[in-house]
């Protein structure tokens, strides 16, 4: 039985720093012309969960060598990596503004090189898992006690890397490291099971050698119990599959393949938007 | 007179295992192939800096540069083929994109693999490589340089990439010869003033052979040993044309994108009135065979070097 360290107090803070992320998300999406809500928008609560409550991360001090880390392996969901990353302080919330925009520091993907507190350059799917492999390994071989987590998208899991790297992570009992995988059910082309099966998600990863926990993607409080599940686990890396909705928040883009790549034209902008200030009214006044 | 040969692999092996002495964050990951590639000397020696990754490349580079970020110099090695072109995607992302220290050392390239066949004869890597922002790429030419290169890998930051062949080759240097070597810092081997052949790995030999053939026809020919082929010595290779007005590249590798293609950009950007061959491949895919059969073929040994480095200066 794992102790709570969370009260309700905690969790409303929590769901109303996710309202503020996919303010964020929608209003760099929108200003940008270009990018990805969809699958930001499914992403955000267990990034938010991660840096705002679970990790032992400083702001102040990015490249601590005893620091967690989170590599956001489905790097199309970057704007909610950017804005939580503002929103915790490791830059400042004006470059929010620049996303992809030239001579601004946020690329349309994430770039380790130039953004702080962005540990992998990703973009090209299938790569983070492989990447949080080897933080993991210098992690044991130094004897580190810090934890990665690695977010991958479902579609994502397409790729023959992450099954390379699933294998590896087993093999070495990377117990380090927690996997959790973006279960929104919808990549470009359509629902991940018309485009390449993917069921039973859970039975892939178990035969693999994972430890497999199943939760809610948008409740806060299943995500804090899964991760800590996730890190007293032993002798297995363990996979969280959150199942999501795609364009979660936004009443018109959940479940809405049409958002994964385009962004909210003005009307759908402020739609989204009020739709955010009555979530957030709502929780406050919870 | 019979040339001492020595195998550049074992001199990888070892000199991995003297630098993981001095270096204690110096890891190896090789995929399969580590009694081909000689890691198995390092994983004997230090095997908890040592990671099996198994036949799964791509999987074993980002993991390197997962390690780059937690302060590691990882050395990730297997043959060319699958050190490169297999895993392109991940080397751009995660290791030259993203400016990782991260030292990929491969075996196995061009076609003096012989026997094996054009599978694993790569001769596209030096330009896969050399297209790469960030991207440092070697090619040694002996035992003595492999030695050199792999203590310039390890104390230099910064991606890279190395490449020597399978076969055991002549000893070209002795060490104290190559105490001040650096990156992107061309060798002249035997000066000349007649003809320059600019070649690097198992290419400096056979030139250095074809030189001799071409003296006894009274051609005093430059031998200059780029192992670096990026950043490549952009002064050398001018001199060279100001000097002798004529230059011969060779390489194990395609006539395209590397070493050749390299110093070609140089000579038509300066627009020097520079008499100018590549030999390499062709752009084809070479076969199986005996090496020294692969070099008559292809017209890469010595006496083919000679004769087209003769009708260059005729």
């Amino acid at each position: 039985m794992i102790l709570k360290p969370y009260d309700d107090e905690v969790i409303k803070k929590l769901n109303v720093t996710a309202v503020k992320i996919r303010k964020h998300v929608i209003e760099m999406l929108y200003r940008a012309k270009s990018g990805h809500p969809g699958g930001s928008l499914s992403a955000v609560d267990a990034i938010v969960a991660l840096y705002f409550h679970h990790m032992r991360h400083n702001p102040k001090k990015p490249e601590d060598p005893n620091r967690d880390r989170f590599i956001l392996s489905k790097g199309h969901a970057a704007p909610t990596l950017y804005a939580v990353l503002a929103e915790c302080g490791y830059f400042d919330v004006k470059e929010l503004k620049g996303l992809r925009e030239v001579n601004c520091m946020l690329q349309g993907h994430p770039v380790s090189l130039y953004v702080p507190g962005v540990e992998a350059s990703t973009g090209s799917l299938g790569h983070g898992l492989s990447f949080a492999n080897g933080v993991a390994l210098a992690g044991k071989a130094d004897d580190k006690k810090y934890n990665v987590y690695v977010m991958l998208g479902d579609g994502e899991t397409d790729e023959g890397q992450i099954w390379e790297a699933a294998a590896v992570a087993s093999h070495y009992k990377f117990d380090n490291l927690t996997a959790l995988l973006d279960r929104n059910f919808l990549q470009i082309d359509g629902n991940t099971e018309d485009v390449l099966r993917l069921e039973s998600v859970r039975d892939r990863w178990s035969s693999f050698g994972w430890h497999v926990i199943e939760i809610d993607g948008h409740d806060i409080g299943q995500i804090i119990d899964a991760l800590l599940k996730a890190d007293e686990h032993k002798n297995q890396p363990s996979m969280i599959i959150l199942n999501t909705v795609k364009g979660k928040g936004v009443s018109f883009m959940e479940n809405n393949v049409d958002f994964h790549g385009v962004p909210p034209n003005e009307m759908e902008y402020k739609l989204a938007m009020r739709e955010f200030d009555v979530l957030q009214r709502r929780l406050e006044a919870s | 007179m019979g040339k001492e040969m020595v195998n550049p692999r074992s001199a990888y092996g070892e000199t991995l295992i003297e630098l993981g002495k001095k270096h204690p964050n110096l890891v190896v990951l090789d995929a399969d192939l580590s009694k081909s590639t000689k890691t198995i000397l390092f994983a004997k020696k230090y095997p908890e800096r040592f990671f099996e990754m198994g036949i799964a490349e791509a999987n074993m580079i980002s993991t390197a540069a997962g390690l780059a970020s937690c302060g590691k110099i990882p050395f990730v090695s297997t043959f060319a083929v699958f050190a490169t072109g297999r895993v392109y995607d991940q080397i751009r992302m995660d290791v030259a994109y993203s400016n990782a220290n991260v030292k990929i050392f491969a075996t196995h390239g061009g076609i003096s693999v012989g026997k094996d066949g054009a599978s694993h004869q790569m001769t596209e890597d030096l330009a896969l490589m050399r297209v790469l922002p960030n991207m440092t790429v070697f090619a040694p030419s002996d035992a003595t340089q492999t030695r050199r290169i792999v203590e310039l890998m390890a104390t230099n930051k910064g991606p890279m990439y190395a490449r020597i062949g399978r076969a055991s080759t002549p000893l070209i240097y002795k060490k104290e010869e190559l105490k001040d070597i650096s990156i992107g810092k061309g060798m002249i081997t035997k000066d000349g003033e007649d003809v320059s052949f600019i070649a690097c790995g198992t290419m400096v030999d056979h030139v250095l052979d074809a030189r001799k053939i071409l003296s006894k026809e009274g051609i005093n020919a430059r031998v200059i040993d780029m192992h670096t082929i990026k950043p490549i010595d952009k002064k050398l290779v001018l001199k060279c044309a100001k000097e002798t007005n004529a230059i011969l590249t060779a390489e194990e590798h395609s006539i395209i994108g590397g070493l050749g293609g390299a110093v070609s950009e140089i000579l038509a950007e300066e627009g020097l009135p520079c008499r100018f061959r590549r030999m390499g491949v062709k752009d084809i895919f070479c076969e199986s065979g005996e090496p020294a059969d692969l070099f008559e073929k292809y017209g890469l040994n010595a006496k083919h070097i000679a004769k087209v480095a003769n009708e260059l200066i005729r």
